[in-house]
């Protein structure tokens, strides 16, 4: 066969979301991509700086539906830095504590996602199943199941509901069984080693001059995680380990998550133990001041920034949005030259994609 | 009573009625023309032409009970997949949801049929027409008992085995025809797998049949299962069986060696650009391979319908064929797609040379004076 482009979207089971992964291939061997994005613009950026700082609190929560309160507190924690307000002691570790609940339920619908990206449709609905659990906990502490807007400017919507801390550490010791369950489905099989050793090599070099962040980078061999080198909120007191792998490959971003989720338990159970009581919320005022602000964090699927300027009224003068899935796409080409059409599912499900922060 | 008899004597009922309205005319209408009504009676009833409608009563019988097994493999699956992920499966059309299948079937009647403008016609036309032709054609010849299987006069079809997979192989090449007729680039890579993948592994296949061919020395079904009345060949031939059920998989195509429909790269592979109810037969043609794949394996290896007397033959044989295809199921919720080369590699490196070594204990069992 000749040489053809093929396009991997914008409707094709692999992309998981809306867009286009164009793939030249010879025959099976691929020589050439190109991933095309902005089929879910929405003008986030744009909304943003037509509505006030409360109203734009809930619109954040739609930049990824996979880690919502992860996209939410960093919106809440940048607009508190440029106010210049301090959150109470309980609020910080009940955002921690939410952090983390909401990275294990993504690590979670990231591996279903990837299991059936792979044709192992067991992974997908057991993932699923219990991704439920942690889907559980934040619905108790928020209400809603998918866009919680739980983090609010100067603190979070509501105290921990009662009980919760009992129903909590009972939820976290239940799934760190489960997910030694899941290995035994994935790191036990030969046919999944096949599928993910040695696929989607990305050079710690490689990963570092493309400004990959997150598990993909942390794949790569280098130790960078924003939760322990610009620690935010209460993760300098958290006592946790930077999971790293050397492998670069599809397999080490696997057990890059899995062991994250691991450890998210122990930063659960730590911030429960450590939560001091008092307040959840400080009131704030209406108007920003005029200046500008940052904040950064650590999304599950890599390093969030978002960047405000306020103009001294009520909205925005500009609110950015540094996605990490947008950087991590553009080493689509560096991870899929070289390895079979059948591997395109395989590579790109190992970074997660989540196009809704990504075409923002 | 055997498949023979029951229809001769429905045949025999079906001339009769036709007969009497035809004679009827030819007492009718007088002249020639009468006469050429009563002589066209008297071949419908001649011993050569009863033989050939009784044989194709025998096709359509076997067949129609040969669908309903399959119907019952594709309610096993879905329960039995929805056990191994944790919900319930269909529950609720008929009982423990058998019939949930057929209403399936009935939606997939309502949707619009649609063909790609840039197909070419006469090839995107034919390809089903074989590919499911041949599927369900394989059901006839794998008799399911000692007297529910084809038979002439009694006789059963000499060479049934080599019959059976020479049936088999026909679908790659429907399968390539329709993936290039579709005029889409997924399909053609799909089609293009399905041709490298049943290359491969047609060969180790038909090795273990062979030793299966040793061992009985008939080709013919019937004679095959006869001769494992006291073992079945699933224990000296242990390598040979594991070497089958590997190779049939594959060659029903399903997960993990489910390639050439790979959803996740390949969208729904050779199948992409058929629709409606030509793709619901797609799907059930898929579960009559892997029904006729399953009751091969219970038939060469399992020992067909040899069981103790408490329950009729054919049950035995079904138990059997249903057990290989629970393994199937097992099969698929535990294990991932492979990868194309890697399906390769596997066929030819590790499995055709066991399968030669598995022919080769047959060989000298055989020499032997075993079996």
């Amino acid at each position: 066969m000749a040489e053809m482009w093929i396009n991997m979207g914008p409707q094709h089971p692999m992309t998981h979301g809306l867009w286009n992964l164009r793939v030249k291939v010879d025959g099976e061997v691929i020589v050439d991509a190109m991933p095309e994005i902005g089929y879910l613009h929405r003008g986030m950026e744009k909304i943003f700086e037509n509505k006030n700082y409360t109203q734009i609190g809930p619109i954040t929560d739609r930049l990824c539906y996979g880690s919502s309160i992860t996209w939410n507190h960093l919106y809440c924690m940048t607009v508190e830095n440029l106010i210049g307000v301090e959150v109470p002691e309980r609020a910080k570790y009940i955002r921690v504590m939410a952090i983390e609940i909401q990275r294990i339920a993504s690590h979670m619908m990231w591996l279903a996602a990837y299991a059936a990206d792979i044709g192992l449709l067991a992974g997908f609905v057991l993932a699923m199943r219990d991704r439920e659990i942690m889907v559980d906990l934040l619905q108790m502490l928020s209400g809603s199941r998918l866009t919680y807007n739980y983090s609010r400017i100067g603190g979070v919507a509501a105290d921990l509901p009662p009980e919760f801390e009992r129903d909590c550490l009972r939820a976290i010791d239940f799934f760190e069984k489960r997910i030694e369950e899941h290995e035994t489905l994935y790191r036990d099989s030969k046919i999944f080693l096949m599928r993910s050793e040695g696929l989607g090599i990305l050079s710690r070099e490689d990963a570092i001059n493309l400004g990959v962040t997150g598990p993909t980078l942390r794949a790569s061999n280098v130790k960078y995680d924003v939760r322990k080198h610009n620690s935010y909120e209460v993760y300098d007191e958290m006592d946790f380990e930077v999971q790293c792998h050397s492998d670069c490959d599809v397999y080490g971003r696997y057990v890059v998550r899995m062991n994250e989720m691991r450890e998210s338990c122990n930063i659960v159970r730590q911030a429960l133990k450590k939560m001091p009581k008092g307040p959840v919320r400080v009131k704030t005022p209406m108007y920003a001041p005029e200046g500008d602000a940052i904040g950064r964090v650590e999304d599950p699927r890599g390093e969030g920034i978002m960047y405000v300027i306020g103009d001294g009224t009520d909205k925005p003068y500009r609110l950015k949005v540094r996605s990490p899935l947008f950087v991590t796409l553009s080493a689509a080409k560096k991870m899929l030259v070289g390895y079979k059409v059948a591997d395109v599912v395989s590579i790109m499900g190992s970074i997660d994609v989540c196009m809704g922060e990504t075409d923002k | 009573m055997d498949l023979w008899s029951v229809s001769y004597d429905l045949t025999n009922l079906l001339v009769d009625i036709v007969n009497f309205f035809i004679y009827g005319l030819g007492w009718l209408i007088p002249g020639s023309i009468g006469e050429a009504f009563d002589s066209l009676g008297d071949w419908l009833a001649s011993p050569g032409v009863m033989r050939i409608f009784t044989i194709l009563m025998e096709i359509i019988l076997l067949i129609v009970v040969a669908l309903l097994n399959v119907v019952t493999l594709i309610w096993i699956e879905r329960k039995l997949l929805a056990r191994f992920w944790d919900f319930r499966g269909p529950f609720y059309v008929g009982p423990l949801g058998y019939f949930q299948n057929f209403a399936d079937g009935l939606k997939f009647f309502l949707k619009q049929i649609i063909t790609p403008i840039k197909a070419d016609k006469f090839s995107y036309f034919i390809a089903p027409v074989i590919f499911i032709g041949s599927s369900i054609l394989i059901l006839g010849t794998i008799p399911i008992g000692p007297e529910f299987g084809i038979t002439d006069e009694g006789t059963p079809v000499p060479g049934s085995v080599i019959l059976a997979f020479a049936i088999f192989a026909v679908a790659p090449f429907s399968i390539l025809v329709a993936g290039w007729a579709e005029n889409n680039k997924f399909t053609l890579i799909g089609g293009m797998r399905s041709a490298a993948q049943m290359m491969s592994y047609e060969i180790p296949l038909l090795l273990s049949v062979a030793s299966v061919i040793v061992l009985a020395g008939s080709f013919s079904f019937v004679d095959v299962v006869e001769a494992q009345a006291d073992m079945w060949y699933a224990v000296p031939l242990f390598i040979g069986f594991l070497v089958f059920l590997v190779c049939i998989v594959a060659e029903v195509e399903r997960i993990p060696f489910d390639l050439p429909e790979a959803e996740a790269e390949l969208v729904e592979g050779w199948t992409t650009e058929y629709s409606g109810m030509r793709f619901g037969f797609f799907m059930m043609t898929e579960y009559v391979r892997g029904y006729a794949g399953c009751a091969i394996a219970a038939a060469l290896f399992l020992g067909g319908w040899n069981g103790p007397a408490i329950i009729p033959d054919e049950f035995w044989f079904l138990i059997k064929a249903y057990m290989v295809f629970v393994i199937f199921v097992w099969i698929r919720a535990s294990l991932p797609r492979i990868r194309t080369d890697q399906i390769l590699d596997l066929g030819w490196k590790r499995l055709l040379p066991l399968a030669m070594l598995n022919l080769v204990i047959a060989v000298v069992l055989k020499t032997l004076g075993v079996f």
